[in-house]
């Protein structure tokens, strides 16, 4: 009948992310002092008028009320020695998957970075101190938590929030208020294309996405039917525009090019069209939910494809819940833990893939590593620039050409693209069966591939 | 054409639990005459209630279906007793109001408990292949439970006590009253049968796509656009309007792109608004 085994897809986090501790010492301290000048404003009201008790009693109910508000609306400065970064989390919402990935790599950074003292400029040592919210997968969120977090949180510098979409809106304010913003999980180039100058982005571009699945495709069946199905948002139709181009090219032929709402849950209809279309080969896809969803049913409906390539979803060690289902599914990967960059500094790959796995007991998805390396590469960028000033710190960026456990960074300073991603490239993992469990091999680039193609 | 049969077939399976999900909107409707915003949290309720009883107790997917029509109703009844019963035989906007909220409330409490991560309960059941199209055995159960449990409310409706004291609240509740009919009860006890409607919809939902916390939204849309369709507090018209929306989705989709099937049924909706206000298929009212 069916499985009694029931999976979870995805485990929530529930860590207090955004109120630091340091952050509630600082409060405390506010708070005490603020009760100190109250008790004073009081003893001095109550003394040159005692026969107007009501009037003083209006002043310390007046005083306590502004306290008050002082206490609940004054911005949470950060200490000399500590830099703020703030960004947002879709801790719920459609894209929690990924983001909350996301934010591991962060936090993992973050701890490890600290439990060292923190970031060494001239002779002094920096804490970081995060400041984050939820931004519920939501863009007019982020547009008010990013302009809360510069204005009131005072971050000094900025992470992005996950995907395309919520990177527009943050980038928006970031280059308002001029504060540099490490984007991860932001493939799309349209939002580094609009003349922003404090943007960097860690991530390969979504024309690199399916670059390595249509070379694969052409070297296994150049004659391979191709159905384009995918997410109707902006970065999986900014990788599709260019995939379909790059499809073109390989002289492999489209037979069927649909985008799908992002609140499917139902693909029957897709799945009937890709079956109609007689297509063997899948691109597509878009984030965890949907494209999770996609691949379960297009096992469930034997739609005879041979070669699936989703985007994002099947990176994430969740998808491994999907049991057969997942099995040959590829994914272009910004990182794999199999790969073996020699980082010019940070951890390598191996390392930091079993630290992760000891903090958190899963093992890290690329978007995980995204973070960490964000982390990384603004740590780097303070160290060299020897201050924590916004413009030293981006002229380093803008200089930068290194490589970590991510692979290589270097960011455009042509100022018509400036801060898109120019030396990361990305690699295709494919989940294969073995033992009866399930892995993620890398495929391509043929030098770094790590297991044979399941066709 | 036999691609755009089977698109038909499948979705005449969907429709079903897409007209099982609106009875309960209309049976609510009905008897009420109170719009259930929770109509989207009780699918959602039927969609965990499956996935704790799988996993935690081990029952048989198909199994829960009574247990969750349980936990439905007595859910419906405290829904109905706490945000409800005082806004009964007010302005529609209260009652509206109050179970927005009420809603509100719901998601709140399972994005607190469960995040809104997507859960996932596997279903395995042999399908059916035809001419290279392949109809899961998931969608063929869910379709037929639907039609069997549609079966059973009209029983219910026509054939029981109970049953009998509904339809004579809907039609006149001081009549009833008069007659010696506890009004309050069969009210409250009718909310609860909507609500394990909606309940058991999300069960069988759950058996075919993933969902989240949020899921009960969009369920919640589509049975509006059924319940229009049916004919607003009409139980089989809600049935056959599900199974409508069904075949209008699957006969379609071979033609155009599926990112406009919304605009299709929405369209629908207005029309049927406009030209069928009673509901197309208002005939079929019990």
């Amino acid at each position: 009948m069916g499985e009694a085994n029931a999976l979870r897809l995805a485990e929530p986090d529930r860590s207090g992310f955004g109120h630091p501790e340091n952050l509630i010492d600082i409060k405390c301290d506010a708070r005490k002092a603020r009760t100190i000048k109250s008790s004073r404003l009081l003893a001095t009201s109550d003394t040159p008028d005692p026969g107007s008790w009501e009037d003083a009693m209006i002043v310390k109910k007046l005083v306590l009320i502004a306290a008050a508000a002082l206490l609940t609306a004054s911005p949470a400065l950060p200490a000399d020695d500590t830099l703020t970064i703030g960004f947002t989390v879709s801790r719920t919402g459609k894209l929690n998957n990924d983001s909350i990935a996301q934010m591991r790599g962060f936090e993992l950074w973050r701890d490890e970075l600290n439990d060292k003292g923190g970031i060494s400029v001239g002779g002094k040592q920096y804490k970081i101190n995060f400041m984050s919210y939820d931004d519920e997968s939501v863009n007019a969120r982020v547009q008010q938590l990013y302009t809360r977090l510069i204005n009131q949180d005072k971050a000094q510098f900025l992470f992005s929030p996950y995907s395309s979409g919520l990177v527009a809106s943050a980038a928006i304010v970031s280059e308002q208020y001029g504060r540099i913003m490490l984007t991860t999980g932001a493939a799309e180039e349209k939002t580094y294309k609009l003349g922003n100058k404090n943007l960097f982005q860690v991530y390969s571009s979504a024309d690199r996405y399916l670059v390595g699945a249509i070379e694969t495709v052409k070297e296994l069946n150049p004659n391979a039917r191709v159905a384009l199905v995918y997410k109707d948002d902006p970065f999986s139709k900014a990788v599709l525009q260019s995939a379909r181009k790059q499809a073109g090219e390989a002289g492999l032929r489209t037979v069927l090019d649909e985008a799908y709402s992002p609140e499917t849950t139902d693909f029957g209809p897709v799945i009937n069209k890709i079956i109609s279309a007689k297509a063997d080969v899948l691109l597509g896809g878009g984030h965890y939910p949907d494209g999770a969803t996609l691949a379960r049913q297009i096992y469930d409906h034997k739609a005879g494809l041979k070669w699936l390539t989703l985007l994002v979803a099947p990176d994430s060690p969740n998808f491994a819940t999907m049991g057969d289902a997942a099995i040959g599914v590829t994914v272009p990967s910004q990182w794999e833990p199999q790969v073996s960059f020699k980082p010019d500094f940070g951890p390598a790959a191996a390392d930091f893939t079993q630290r992760f796995h000891a903090k958190y007991g899963i093992e890290p998805g690329y978007h995980a590593a995204g973070g960490y390396t964000a982390g990384l590469i603004l740590q780097r960028a303070i160290e060299q620039a020897g201050s924590p000033e916004q413009a030293k710190v981006a002229a380093v960026l803008n200089g930068m050409d290194a490589t970590t456990m991510f692979g290589r960074t270097k960011f455009s300073t042509d100022p018509k693209e400036h801060g898109l991603q120019t030396g990361h490239e990305m690699v295709i993992a494919q989940w294969q069966k073995k033992s009866g469990a399930l892995f993620k091999e890398v495929i391509w680039p043929k030098a770094a591939r790590t297991s044979d193609i399941v066709y | 054409m036999i691609d755009i049969i089977a698109s038909i077939i499948d979705g005449l399976l969907v429709g079903g639990v897409y007209g099982l999900a609106a009875m309960g909107l209309t049976l609510i409707w009905g008897v009420m005459n109170v719009i259930n915003l929770t109509h989207g949290a009780m699918i959602v309720l039927g969609m965990f209630a499956l996935y704790f009883l799988v996993t935690a107790l081990g029952l048989p997917p198909y199994g829960t279906v009574p247990v969750t029509i349980a936990v439905g109703f007595v859910f419906g009844v405290l829904v109905y007793w706490i945000a409800v019963h005082r806004v009964i035989g007010r302005a529609h906007l209260m009652s509206l109001l109050s179970t927005f909220a009420m809603n509100m409330v719901l998601v709140g409490l399972g994005t607190a408990l469960f995040s809104t991560s997507p859960f996932n309960v596997p279903v395995a059941l042999p399908g059916v292949t035809w001419e290279g199209y392949t109809f899961t055995g998931t969608h063929i159960m869910a379709a037929i439970l639907a039609l069997v449990i549609a079966g059973l409310l009209y029983l219910l409706l026509h054939k029981t006590r109970i049953g009998k004291a509904i339809r004579a609240v809907a039609d006149n509740r001081e009549a009833a009253e008069l007659n010696g009919i506890p009004t309050t009860q069969v009210l409250s006890f009718a909310f609860g049968l909507g609500a394990a409607l909606a309940c058991v919809s999300g069960t069988l939902i759950a058996t075919l796509f993933p969902f989240t916390v949020l899921s009960g939204g969009s369920y919640e849309l589509k049975s509006f656009v059924v319940t229009v369709l049916g004919g607003l507090g009409n139980p089989t018209g809600a049935l056959l309007g599900g199974i409508a929306l069904g075949l209008i989705e699957g006969g379609t989709t071979p033609f155009i792109p599926v990112s406009w099937i919304p605009v299709i049924e929405f369209l629908l909706f207005i029309a049927a608004l406009l030209l069928f206000p009673r509901g197309i298929f208002a005939f079929a009212k019990a």
